[in-house]
């Protein structure tokens, strides 16, 4: 299941190494401001969760980093090298691929167009070239069997494949075109427990293969057993920052279900059912 | 040497002889997941039927005649089903025909220009209306739907109002004395025979476009990113697929082959009526709908909008063989529209539930 990411992931990347290193980041949108005062690393080998409720700028902060907006404050550094990009290709050209929660693939088109989607292999550079189909489609049936995933047949609508099953494509697609850092959106949401076990066991070869790798959820649990390094937002500010070893798992869902506030909720309904 | 050259047999004729595996999908599986498969056999079904009951609809002349009423469609309605496949519409490519040739025909007359100086203007406003269908489209996020309604009737009010500005009447003034006339003439609106039969070149451009646009899109990168932006075009941006460019492009393509029948309609009356074209675009994307392309986008082939064409050219004609009343037609086309939007969303069905 590694031969991939550990064949095609980037062999420069030295583990604890910082990728992505955000300070004081924050976005406005007009008057409403989304996020503010984020710091946050992405280390090489590393799993940077980032929780928090509907609404608490999650996707804002995806969305910097992929390049589909950019940041309104504070410095967002590549490899050490300040940037602010303009679109997701810059981003990609840096190596930092995000696979979104349900936007991961094209649902009609066949697996290996959607394998090579961006990123075609073709005979010549003028913009009408042939692709090299045969090629791609061998490519991709390679590397999806040497990942676990069986496909009946390379050709077949992506959308018939299961949710799980498409998020592994996405990752082993990205991995394979040479992403250092991984953003996952929520990549266990919509999944049940036996495909969601698969995508989170997908994400820890990505992290050992020496990818960076920044694993966005609601879910503490999921986030616990792949996290290295963890991150709460709230209302667009961060509330929690933590290393794996100063949290524990309680700590940590207690945080997310709202911590005081849940306390506090307890505490009026008890006095009501009285 | 020789023995080297005889001795290990070819690696590829175990696998070969090796029985076909059973998860490979049968000739059937395969060719119900192609989107212009219904259009087909709906084509056999009609051909039949007015073979059947219309001899004068039975000879080689009449299949000509049959082929140009198709390629008249045809040649606009290929970029209409790529535009499609993007995701989008394009209601003012009927009228962009009439407005094309109206500016070529006006600018020559008015100006004493050479007709390739008329033609290769017309082009570049007709390229210009598809890139400002798109810019709009994808600059205010408006649906193409609103955004072309609104240039086609812009289209429509001014091939009228300045035909009637400039030349006094609802028709561009004949053109056919200018120079240059007789080699675009050549290019746009002859025939040839072959044997008895009279074939219109439009004929041969209309095969030529289809042959064109199902390379792009089945065979090159920018295929691919069409059926991706049409299909998801936010998971098309994350991998990096330039959106808005393929979509301005699309628009643009569909602007080229509306000019170009706009010039068929010049050269092959030598004058232009400021109304014509409306209309056209429904039936454009008519042709793509029945062709199996899908109305949300992501789905289709070129192919299929060429027999949709032909189901088309076949029709109006047919109805003409068999001596009917042609107002009926109208009727068949919209029977024809519901039957194929009944058929692909059946297909889109089948093509997106789990099999693995």
């Amino acid at each position: 299941m590694t031969d991939t990411l550990s064949e095609h992931a980037d062999p420069t990347l030295h583990k604890g190494e910082p990728l992505i290193e955000m300070t004081d980041v924050g976005k406005t949108y007009g008057a409403i401001r989304a996020l503010s005062g984020i710091n946050l690393s992405v280390g090489a080998g590393e799993v940077t969760c980032v929780l928090g409720d509907n609404g608490a700028g999650k996707s804002t902060l995806i969305k910097i980093m992929s390049g589909l907006h950019g940041h309104s404050e504070g410095t967002l550094k590549v490899d050490g090298k300040e940037v602010h990009f303009s679109s997701p290709r810059e981003s990609l050209d840096h190596g930092i691929a995000t696979v979104y929660q349900d936007l991961a693939v094209v649902g009609l088109m066949e697996v290996w167009r959607n394998f090579f989607l961006g990123s075609e292999l073709t005979a010549g550079n003028w913009p009408l070239a042939p692709m090299k189909v045969k090629e791609m489609r061998e490519i991709a049936d390679t590397e999806l069997k040497k990942m676990g995933i069986t496909v009946k047949d390379i050709n077949q609508p992506i959308g018939t494949l299961s949710g799980g099953q498409r998020q592994c494509v996405a990752i082993a697609r990205a991995v394979y075109f040479g992403a250092r850092v991984l953003i996952l959106d929520e990549p266990t949401a919509a999944l049940g427990v036996k495909q969601s076990g698969v995508v989170l066991k997908y994400t820890a070869a990505a992290r050992d293969a020496g990818l960076g790798v920044v694993f966005i959820t609601h879910n503490p649990h999921h986030a616990y057993l792949v996290g290295n390094h963890f991150i709460i937002l709230k209302l667009g500010q961060r509330v929690l920052d933590k290393k794996r070893s100063e949290v524990s798992l309680e700590e940590l869902t207690a945080e997310m279900a709202g911590g005081r506030e849940l306390a506090e909720l307890s505490h009026e309904l008890e006095a009501t059912q009285r | 040497m020789s023995q080297s050259l005889k001795s290990p047999p070819p690696p590829s004729s175990g696998t070969a002889a090796a029985p076909r595996p059973k998860t490979a999908p049968s000739l059937m599986t395969r060719a119900l997941a192609r989107p212009e498969i219904g259009a087909f056999l709906a084509a056999v079904v009609i051909y039949i039927f007015f073979f059947a009951v219309a001899p004068a609809f039975r000879s080689p002349e009449s299949f000509s005649t049959i082929l140009y009423a198709s390629s008249q469609v045809g040649i606009v309605a290929v970029g209409v089903g790529a535009l499609m496949i993007g995701g989008e519409f394009d209601l003012s490519a009927g009228v962009a025909s009439a407005t094309a040739g109206l500016t070529c025909a006006m600018l020559c007359y008015q100006f004493n220009l050479n007709m390739w100086v008329g033609a290769i203007l017309s082009l570049a406003l007709a390229l210009f209306i598809g890139w400002l269908n798109g810019y709009l489209v994808v600059r205010t996020g408006i649906p193409s739907f609103l955004v072309t309604l609104g240039t086609f009737f812009v289209l429509q009010g001014a091939n009228l109002g300045v035909t009637k500005l400039v030349t006094g009447s609802v028709a561009s003034k004949n053109v056919s004395d200018i120079q240059g006339f007789d080699s675009l003439k050549a290019i746009f609106a002859s025939e040839f025979s072959i044997g008895s039969v009279t074939i219109k070149i439009t004929v041969v451009w209309w095969i030529v476009f289809v042959a064109l646009a199902s390379w792009i899109l089945t065979r090159t990168k920018i295929g691919n990113w069409i059926f991706a932006v049409g299909g998801n075009a936010a998971s098309a941006r994350a991998v990096g697929v330039p959106v808005n460019k393929v979509k301005i492009g699309l628009f643009m393509a569909v602007g080229f082959l509306a000019w170009f029948y706009g010039m068929h309609l010049l050269f092959s009356f030598n004058t232009i009526q400021a109304g014509q074209g409306v209309g056209q675009e429904f039936i454009y994307i008519i042709a793509a709908v029945v062709g199996g392309t899908l109305l949300t986008g992501g789905f289709g082939s070129a192919l299929g909008t060429a027999i949709g064409a032909f189901i088309f050219g076949m029709t109006v004609q047919g109805i003409v063989y068999a001596g009917w009343d042609p107002n009926w037609f109208k009727a068949f086309l919209g029977v024809m529209l519901l039957l194929a939007v009944a058929v692909n969303l059946y297909v889109k069905k089948i093509s997106s539930t789990r099999k693995a």
